[in-house]
């Protein structure tokens, strides 16, 4: 680890934390430490956990039946898992964008607001603050301001995944995770994604879920090598991809298998 | 050679789907279009003088002066036969006793079939039935009863079997007074009726008289609204909340699966039982009112339409995709707010289907609201009678017209009126779901 982790802080920890769907161990006791305010990238070939992990963070996995954790998640110290952590509550401080983009069949404004509403009872004037500045964030802002009433499904995929994001900082979340979010978009989407992600880095943790190499090295500050449930490799995207420690995480950045 | 097989099986599965369509279609037009002809034949047809002097005397509708005035016109054309049967009355009389006994039943035949023709004759006392207190008010009508008048019908038996035989009248009352009146009733018809053209678009909503000899079916109309409506009132907020929790809030186990199957279990319990059944419970047991009512026909019905809106809303849930689900817990909102803010508004369309059609289903039932709710003779009921009184409705009130009427053969064109405005209504409904379906399935897709 290097000076600039330890500056910033763990924002994100875990501790020896598996994910089992029913008998099948999807994540395998990860020790991983997620730097606040950076981007933090997961790698690794498909069907390797990588979601699944994600996916842990905010509990989604709670919808999936069958589907249990065990060791330790810390988030500021407290863990995800805990018997008093209500998950709504987390999922509030712990934003998601998926990868297919999901905007609710609403109006543009009415998804951006659909996170405010639920958690306070804020003033129309405070909430179109709110949905204003969360689709500038996204970078939407200036495509759709003119039609913030027009329904979201009619956007086009680029757009709905910005607007997906919107809606998610909108709730001013502290983490922001990311499952392959440009994966159904193209590749001038994509780059106003990345753009994006490297914009809100320093103000939110950002983990991010890839399969493209050139987008891990681009976008993120650590990078995360998962390999059949396991963390093989865990450390500064640079010195990942340059110099590797591990074979197995050679072989795959080099495109040898995965 | 396999092939070829299995292009035969293709064709033979085309043919028969072909066939088995075709055929339904025509079948339905079979019965779909003599349903409809004869049913339109209650809001169009040729009302005599009589309908108008009804609509007057009944409903206070029409213009008094142009009435009087044709009436007057009426009563010349009318005239001869009311003078005819009056001389005939005091020659009968004067009769030898054979001859008198001859003729005597035959011609209270004739007098009955003019009273029932064009109604009492102006200045007796009025009859008591409100039936006897006009004529034929529609023209096909007033001609068959013409057609009695002018002839005896006998039946000549052979042993080819029996035939139906016409005997006119005249020849019998040949030389006597009477024969004027089959002269005029042959030839001044039209003149005695004056059928005209009438449309009467309020036979929908008019109250009948006199058990449907005149007026509208508006009682079994409205009955019919007030028990579809009020079931979809209840078994609506039930059934979308059992779907929910079917589909988002359970956890599969022997206890929703026996649930499961409850559910299954109504959809197939035949209709008379559901009718027996709101009678012991809701009526019996519960006394939610003292006797039929349209509550308790209601309540009924809502439960036999219980499980179609519950499949359909299931499925209707069921096929919201997961991601919307997924976005919105992500955005911390519990499992209620989701349901309520983005499962259900998605699944609307599904569910408005499942609903509009249980509500035709609920308007077209009979049996439950047999025991429940139906009575055969009724006023319209005020809604806030509801509770407690029962209604008329269409189904029902189709039925026992049909069979238990006094008078089955001289209210056909009720009975289709009903049928085709039932039919319609079935119709309406069903075309009301698919373009509600179209216009929320449009929001939803922006
Ligand atoms: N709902 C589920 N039920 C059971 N097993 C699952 C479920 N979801 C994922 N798995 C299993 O868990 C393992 C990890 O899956 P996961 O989706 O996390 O992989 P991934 O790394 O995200 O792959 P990809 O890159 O293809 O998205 C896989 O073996 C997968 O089969
Ligand atoms: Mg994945």
């Amino acid at each position: 680890m290097n000076e600039e982790a330890k500056r910033e802080g763990v924002h994100l920890e875990a501790r020896g934390f598996s994910v089992f769907y029913g008998a099948h161990e999807a994540v395998c006791k990860v020790d991983v430490s997620v730097p606040c305010g950076l981007v933090t990238a997961i790698i690794g070939p498909s069907g390797c956990g990588k979601s699944t992990f994600l996916r842990a963070i905010n509990r989604m996995n709670d919808l999936i039946p069958g589907c249990r954790a065990a060791g330790e998640l810390l988030f500021d110290g407290q863990n995800v898992y805990g018997p008093e952590v209500d998950a709504a509550v987390l999922r509030r401080r712990v934003g998601m964008v998926f990868q297919k983009p999901n905007p609710f069949p609403k109006s543009i404004y009415d998804n951006v607001a659909y996170g405010p509403r639920l958690h306070d009872r804020c003033k129309r004037g405070e909430l179109d603050a709110i949905v204003e500045e969360s689709l500038v964030n996204a970078a939407l802002w200036d495509e759709v301001k003119d039609r913030l009433h027009m329904n979201a499904l009619g956007l086009s995929g680029g757009q709905a995944q910005r607007l997906c994001l919107a809606r998610a900082l909108a709730v001013k979340p502290e983490i922001l995770l990311m499952d392959e979010p440009t994966s159904a978009l193209d590749p001038k989407a994509t780059a106003r994604i990345e753009e994006l992600i490297v914009q809100l880095r320093g103000r939110y943790t950002i983990a991010i879920v890839t399969h493209n190499m050139q987008q891990a090295a681009r976008v993120s500050d650590r990078t995360a090598f998962f390999y059949e449930g396991n963390l093989v490799e865990f450390d500064a995207t640079e010195t990942l991809f340059t110099r590797p420690r591990e074979k197995q995480t050679e072989d795959y950045i080099t495109g040898r298998f995965g | 050679m396999r092939l070829k097989l299995r292009k035969l099986m293709d064709h033979a599965l085309t043919a028969g789907g072909y066939l088995a369509i075709g055929g339904m279609a025509l079948f339905l037009l079979w019965v779909l279009v003599p349903v409809f002809t004869k049913g339109f034949g209650a809001y169009v047809f040729r009302g005599t003088v009589e309908h108008r002097r009804m609509m007057l005397g009944e409903f206070n509708r029409g213009d008094l002066a142009r009435l009087r005035a044709e009436l007057a016109e009426v009563w010349r054309a009318r005239e001869p036969v009311y003078r005819a049967v009056a001389a005939f009355e005091r020659e009968l009389d004067a009769m030898p006793a054979a001859r008198r006994k001859a003729l005597r039943s035959a011609f209270r035949e004739v007098r009955e079939g003019v009273a029932v023709l064009l109604g009492p004759e102006p200045g007796v006392p009025l009859p008591a039935l409100t039936r006897r207190l006009y004529g034929q008010t529609r023209w096909e009508q007033a001609r068959e009863k013409a057609a009695d008048i002018l002839f005896e019908e006998t039946w000549e038996y052979s042993d080819a079997g029996s035939r139906r035989v016409l005997v006119p009248r005249a020849e019998q009352f040949e030389g006597t007074a009477l024969a004027p009146v089959f002269d005029s009733v042959e030839r001044d018809l039209a003149a005695m009726m004056r059928p005209r053209l009438t449309v009467y678009p309020r036979f929908l909503t008019d109250r009948s008289i006199d058990a449907h000899f005149f007026g509208g079916i508006g009682p079994e109309v409205l009955g019919t609204l007030y028990l579809s409506l009020g079931a979809m009132l209840v078994a609506v907020p039930l059934g979308i909340v059992a779907a929910v929790y079917f589909q988002e809030y359970a956890k599969e186990g022997p206890s929703v699966a026996f649930l499961r199957s409850c559910v299954n279990t109504l959809a197939g319990v035949p209709s008379v039982v559901f009718g027996l059944f709101g009678l012991a419970f809701f009526i019996n047991t519960l006394r939610v009112s003292p006797g039929k009512s349209v509550l308790a026909g209601a309540l009924t019905l809502a439960l036999l339409v219980l499980p179609t809106v519950i499949r359909a809303s299931e499925e209707a849930i069921a096929a919201v995709p997961r991601a919307f689900k997924e976005g919105a817990m992500a955005l911390g909102a519990g499992r209620f707010r989701t349901v309520a803010t983005v499962i259900l508004p998605a699944a609307l369309p599904g569910i408005l289907t499942g609903i509009v059609i249980s509500m035709g289903r609920a308007a077209g039932e009979t049996a439950p609201i047999i025991f429940t709710a139906a009575v055969s003779v009724g006023q319209m009921v005020k809604p806030s009678e509801v509770l407690s009184q029962p209604t008329p409705a269409l189904s029902w009130n189709l039925y026992n017209l049909c069979t238990e009427h006094e008078a089955v053969e001289e209210l056909r064109h009720v009975q289709f009126g009903m049928a085709a405005t039932l039919v319609l209504i079935v119709l309406a409904l069903n075309l009301a779901a698919i373009l509600l379906r179209a216009r929320v399935a449009r929001r939803l897709k922006g």
